[in-house]
């Protein structure tokens, strides 16, 4: 069973991921019972989705806009931002949408090429758990989190920022 | 200064930690090369034409004498013996070790300096007027405000991928030092008719390859917002700005795409969910900041001083010096000194380590130990007692800073250019000290008067040329080293961006092509106008007549 980092430690990945232009069919008789549906597939067919018998997450790509997920964000117990590339940068706000305009509760998942450096930081714009790129050795990157042990600014880890702290 | 407290210098030897692991990472292999970019660049560390740069910053210009001691160490320990000030009120080492670069860092940290985010995709050093805190006509310190930004804006976890650089200035005084409307965000400092501060915000300017002047999308920000309204703004750049072509990935362009006014509302519906939240500044944070900006002990002394009057009036050069590198300061019996950087024959914004520690010991015996970095390339004693001038002028003799000529022709703006930089399209140093040789002759610059000739390398402007009242770009010809020569620039208040006069020169023309302009402008100007008035005046007919007279 492949593995990611959540809250902290090494788990079992249980969801499946679909890629994008995956078709309804083809996601429903999929046979994970819990299947990550590409933004697009949501959008089309958000109720069809809700009822059928699996358990579904959406993910979005770098360019999605999450405000459009605000009537939606009740219903997903998981929710994911691509990093099509490490550099990419726009999932970092794309989370701190998720959590604090749409006050969303369930998981964030950081996926794509998601590398240890970039771990810490992304924990503080409110991402939960963390679906590696190859290649990445899991137990090392567990320590990229104590990277920084607070933070100037007001982070979805610690919200009051510093300067009402000092 | 700022002090650091225990927070500060935790945050610091965290990053020293993640830094030196990162290196190590790559040197083992575990890191590639692209992984390892963006980590070593928001790290300062450029990988140059003969070896690494290291980019350290200086928080809007500020050192102490400690911290400039400990520059110039660094640069005997781990370089060559000198050092470069950018435009960017940073310095740079040319020369370091990758492998080095770690202790470097950690020598640095020593002296609460670091090398975080002078370089990358990331919120840069914040910038300001070199006399923050003494200038005469000041609205309100920028220091403090600097340093409240510096804070937000260091690991901020949200914008440490941005889609290119970005840089911010902050200005408190009417005549803007700062170049504050060529930066990715410019903040004047305003005050309204209750006295209550708050932030004219312009967006979206800059130079390079496609410079502009920052729009102002808020007329007035009450100071209490200024970091939510920053985030605000931010985080549109970050979702938004475009990423898919590394020259049209600047603030500036989507501001130009999208329109200034549909920026604005886009930053103010962004914004109304962060207002009044905790990121909100208070009043005890702004005096906590403020507190380590407080006026020197001050004596009361007059404004006039009779010994210093008469060895102005027997000693030539220091008349010109006090004239051209003295500025009035806020508190009677003291100046602002400048020290020129601009020797001929020494790369402009050069200083070696001996000038370094020479200049940290005058300012702790003359100027409360204090040092400002200008984006001129030059250094500034703030506090310098009247009646102290002429010891001071005599000292910096000695150690080549007092070239009488801040503000004139040969205070240069230079780049590193070719010999250094490998995106050069051009060397710049050459240039800059050939023109230099030209207007050797003191009387002569001081005939010219106030103007600024600013050199870069290449399209990424670091040379500040298109807001030079005369630009110098180099350009490749074909293979061969070309320059192209702009009119009529200016950082000031008026912002204005250069206007190219026509095909570009060889290197051997240069000097020449500057005295036809130059002369140009003597025979020109009415009573008292300076170069750029000149130019506003006639326009560029006559300059491009006289230059390229004998083309054919
Ligand atoms: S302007 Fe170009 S050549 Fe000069 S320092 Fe910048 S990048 Fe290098």
């Amino acid at each position: 069973m492949p593995t990611l980092i959540k809250d902290g430690q090494v788990v079992d990945n249980l969801w499946c991921l679909l890629e994008k232009g995956v078709d309804m069919n083809a996601a429903l008789s999929d046979k994970a019972e819990q299947i990550i549906v590409p933004f697009a597939l949501w959008q089309d067919h958000k109720d069809t989705l809700m009822e059928s018998s699996k358990k579904i997450a959406v993910w979005l790509d770098s360019e999605d806009d999450p405000y459009e997920l605000a009537n939606d964000v009740i219903d997903l117990p998981l929710i994911c931002l691509n990093f099509p590339v490490f550099r990419d940068g726009r999932a970092f706000s794309a989370a701190v949408i998720l959590r604090e305009r749409l006050n969303y509760q369930g998981e964030i998942r950081a996926i794509g090429d998601v590398l240890r450096d970039q771990l810490c930081y992304m924990k503080k714009c409110g991402m939960d758990s963390f679906d590696l790129a190859d290649g990445v050795n899991v137990e090392n990157a567990l320590h990229a989190f104590n990277d920084f042990s607070t933070s100037y600014m007001s982070t979805m880890e610690e919200p009051l920022p510093l300067f009402r702290r000092r | 200064m700022y002090n650091y407290d225990n927070y500060d210098k935790q945050m610091l030897q965290e990053r020293i930690v993640q830094f030196r692991d990162q290196t190590r990472r790559f040197q083992a292999g575990e890191l590639s090369t692209e992984q390892f970019l963006p980590l070593r660049l928001q790290n300062g560390l450029y990988i140059q034409r003969l070896a690494p740069m290291l980019r350290v910053a200086i928080p809007y210009g500020c050192l102490s004498s400690r911290q400039l001691r400990k520059l110039a160490s660094i640069s005997r320990d781990y370089d060559k013996g000198y050092a470069h000030f950018s435009t960017r009120q940073n310095i740079q080492y040319n020369w370091p070790i990758l492998e080095q670069v770690p202790d470097l860092l950690a020598e640095l940290a020593e002296v609460e300096m670091h090398a975080i985010q002078t370089s990358g995709n990331c919120i840069r050093n914040t910038t300001t007027d070199q006399f923050a805190g003494v200038a005469v006509d000041e609205i309100e310190d920028s220091r403090p405000w600097c340093e409240i930004i510096r804070q937000w804006s260091s690991f901020h976890p949200e914008f440490a991928y941005l889609p290119r650089k970005f840089k911010i200035a902050v200005c408190g005084t009417p005549n803007d030092q700062a170049a504050t409307q060529v930066h990715d965000i410019g903040l004047y400092i305003k005050k309204d008719d209750n006295g209550e501060i708050g932030f004219q915000v312009l967006v979206g300017g800059g130079l390079g390859r496609t410079p502009v002047i920052g729009a102002t999308i808020c007329e007035f920000l009450p100071w209490q917002h200024l970091l939510t309204y920053l985030d605000a703004i931010m985080r549109i750049y970050n979702r938004f700005g475009r990423r898919d072509n590394k020259y049209k990935a600047r603030i500036k362009i989507l501001v130009k795409e999208i329109g200034a006014e549909a920026f604005r509302e886009k930053v103010e519906a962004e914004w109304l969910h962060d207002k009044d939240g905790s990121a909100t500044l208070t009043q005890d944070e702004v005096e906590r900041c403020k507190g380590f900006f407080t006026d020197p002990d001050y004596q009361e002394l007059d404004n006039t001083n009779q010994a210093i009057e008469d060895a102005a009036a027997s000693d030539l050069l220091f008349s010109h010096w006090l004239e051209r590198n003295v500025a009035p300061h806020k508190k009677s019996g003291y100046r602002i000194v400048n020290l020129c950087l601009k020797e001929t024959g020494v790369a402009p914004g050069d200083i070696t380590d001996t000038q370094m520690e020479f200049v940290a010991d005058l300012a702790d015996k003359y100027s409360f130990g204090e040092v400002r970095v200008t984006h001129e390339q030059n250094l500034v004693l703030t506090d310098v007692r009247l009646q102290d001038l002429y010891v001071v002028y005599k000292a910096l003799k000695t150690e080549s800073l007092a070239t009488p000529y801040l503000g004139l022709i040969n205070d240069i703006v230079c780049c590193p250019g070719g010999d250094f930089c490998s995106l050069a399209n051009a060397k710049s140093i050459p240039i800059a000290e050939s023109i230099q040789r030209r207007f050797e002759d003191f009387d002569v610059q001081k005939n010219i008067g106030d103007i600024t000739l600013n050199i870069s390398g290449c399209m990424n402007a670091c040379g500040h040329h298109h807001v030079g009242n005369i630009g110098i770009l180099g350009v490749d010809k074909k293979g061969a080293e070309f320059y192209q020569v702009t009119l009529g620039g200016s950082s000031d208040r008026d912002t204005s961006l250069g206007k190219v006069l026509g095909p570009s020169f060889a290197q051997a023309e240069m000097p020449d092509v500057m005295e036809k302009i130059i002369n140009v402008y003597l025979e020109n100007r009415q009573e008292n106008e300076n170069f750029l008035a000149t130019y506003n005046r006639i326009g560029m007919e006559p300059y491009k007549e006289k230059v390229y007279a004998n083309a054919d």
